[in-house]
């Protein structure tokens, strides 16, 4: 039996099966479905990441290669072009690839590391012809940044996403006109930062409170029809803008990969999509670890280093040790905080746990606050908060102390001076 | 003038004033924001990212960036440069593709691992 199964090798898999195996597993197996290692990060080509864990700004093959230069020596077994096809509550695990056909392989643990993938526009449904030339913008960054396709010449992007906005400037410089980028949220789920050097150093309008009514055309995308919409998210009547174009991207949100999970009957939170864990990165069937965007959709390969660590660390302790998960408090959210990961804290953690959560608004002054029955363990101050951008909470389980188990909750709330 | 500082996903909203002989800053939560306000106003900059062809690899293109940041009116010609751009597998992270491109003092550097074919 093989003490770790890794699935999925993008930076969530490569770190985990990394700290594993620091932390004295010895046969671990990890399966990436693709020919390369790294996942999404090879298609990521622009910087601005590493800037938490590296101190220093890289591009993401960058960031992946740091990764998959420090496999070397470690006695992780690899396998590419390799995909999972089925999880097993025993912990068997089941993989196609042409080299070695069909297998299963029971492990001691395992850590769903799986990633993501983007929402379609069958997702939403935009009404209108069904033409070519409509495509999420993580598959146009495939085609421009790996495979060297041009997907376009006149583009309008529908969701302001932190890809859409990346391929806004891409394309741009790659000769494309990028004509808008239209937001159907008062809001962008995007980074500041990113509207700032991939829009307006481009001069490419941002449009807030917007949405795609219509799409046209026989073969190809023709034109695709822009409309403002009421508080109440419907398109006004007589806003309609008509954009001629060729392509429109969508960039509108990821969703965890997390069929597997669901087969293997692991419990699922309708918030995040993702796992149900405890503060171990532990899902609800034992010894089954999870971590990255399978997790919960990050925004930030930083944060989904540090979590990955925390999962590839766990599940070593878990086979190193024998020991099984005791007791766990629940965590609950409040005011306007839309999830929280990890939903279990368990009664005897040590250490620092770090809670992860989205605000469902704008929050420029708040606070956030852990509490249990009778006491609130933790409260701060917190400004600028946006929906685009996970927040964490650093709980040090000291001030928590050995309690029974009860239902922790996690509040934000604004406050108004 | 009002400013996103574009140097961490913090993004702060920075401003930036003609204040007698210097300026006056407000707004960064670390020196890079100063720094980047004070450049934005004097001599902007930017990191260009893109893609060069490469043959005899395992793909077929090879993701490479500025070594340090061009000025910022420069990027759009400094990524056509590298329309004709070709270069033979293997590259190492950090190889220099093209040197000194348009004469900015920075060179185009590779930014993955890629392997002969
Ligand atoms: C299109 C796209 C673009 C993104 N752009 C950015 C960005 O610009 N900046 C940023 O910070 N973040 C970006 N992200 C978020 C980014 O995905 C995360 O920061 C990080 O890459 C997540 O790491 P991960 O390892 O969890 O997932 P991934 O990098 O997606 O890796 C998951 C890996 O699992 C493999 N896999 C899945 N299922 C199986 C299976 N059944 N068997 C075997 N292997 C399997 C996949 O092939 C993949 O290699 C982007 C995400 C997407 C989807
Ligand atoms: S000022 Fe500093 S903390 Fe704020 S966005 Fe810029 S680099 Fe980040």
């Amino acid at each position: 039996m093989r003490d770790l199964i890794v699935i999925g090798a993008g930076p969530a898999g490569l770190a985990a099966a990394e700290e594993a195996s620091r932390n004295g597993l010895k046969d671990i197996l990890l399966i990436e479905r693709d020919d390369y290692l790294g996942g999404i990060l090879n298609q990521c080509i622009h910087n601005g990441f590493g800037l938490h864990h590296f101190k220093e700004e890289l591009t993401g093959p960058e960031y992946a290669s740091r990764f998959i230069d420090q496999l070397e020596g470690t006695g992780i077994n690899v396998m590419t072009g390799c995909m999972v096809i089925d999880i097993d509550e025993d912990r068997t695990v089941t993989y196609v690839s042409k080299e070695h056909g069909l297998v299963s392989e029971q492990a001691k643990a395992i850590i769903l590391s799986m990633g993501c993938r983007e929402r379609t526009r069958g997702a939403i449904g935009i009404p209108g012809t069904r033409p070519a030339g409509v495509l999420t913008a993580g598959a146009a960054q495939r085609y421009v940044n790996i495979d060297g396709f041009m997907v376009g010449k006149r583009v309008v992007i529908l969701g302001s996403g932190d890809i859409g906005l990346i391929m806004a400037r891409r394309l741009t410089l790659e000769g494309a006109e990028v004509l808008a980028c239209v937001e159907v949220m008062p809001y962008s789920s995007g980074l500041q930062r990113n509207i700032s050097q991939c829009l307006n150093d481009f001069g490419i309008p941002l449009y807030l409170s917007h949405t795609v009514t219509e799409i046209r055309g026989e073969n190809r995308v023709e034109q695709v029809v822009v409309q403002e919409v009421g508080p109440d998210r419907k398109p006004v009547p007589g806003t309609e803008m008509v954009y001629d174009c060729d392509t429109l991207l969508l960039s509108v949100g990821l969703i965890p990969e997390n069929e597997l999970t669901r087969e293997a009957g692991i419990k699922i939170d309708p918030r995040t999509k993702g796992a149900v864990v405890s503060d171990d990165m532990q899902t609800s069937l034992d010894g089954v670890f999870a971590c990255g965007n399978v997790l919960q959709v990050h925004d930030l390969v930083d944060n989904v280093t540090a979590e990955s660590l925390r999962a590839g660390k766990a599940a070593a302790e878990y086979v190193l040790s024998g020991k099984k998960r005791g007791e766990v408090h629940s965590v609950v959210t409040k005011g306007a905080a839309t999830y929280a990961v990890p939903q279990k804290i368990r009664c005897d953690a040590e250490g620092n746990v770090t809670m992860s959560f989205r605000v469902n608004r704008t929050i420029r002054k708040g606070t956030i606050s852990l509490s249990g029955k009778d006491k609130t363990f933790i409260s701060i101050k917190r400004s600028d908060m946006t929906p685009g951008e996970m927040q964490q909470l650093i709980v040090p389980m000291k001030l928590v102390g050995n309690i029974e188990p009860q239902e922790f909750v996690l509040d934000v709330e604004e406050v108004t001076e | 003038m009002d400013m996103i500082c574009i140097n961490c996903p913090k993004g702060c909203h920075l401003s930036i004033e003609k204040d007698g002989d210097g300026w006056n800053i407000q707004g960064y939560a670390c020196e890079r924001g100063k720094a980047y306000a004070l450049s934005e106003m004097t001599d902007p900059r930017r990191t260009l990212t893109s893609t060069v062809k490469i043959k005899d690899g395992t793909i077929t293109r090879c993701p490479v960036k500025t070594s340090a940041p061009i000025p910022k009116d420069m990027v759009r010609d400094a990524a056509k440069s590298l329309d004709s751009v070709t270069v033979i597998a293997p590259v190492k992270v950090g190889d220099v593709i093209v040197a000194n491109v348009l004469g900015t003092g920075s060179d185009i550097i590779a930014t993955r691992n890629i392997a002969k074919a």
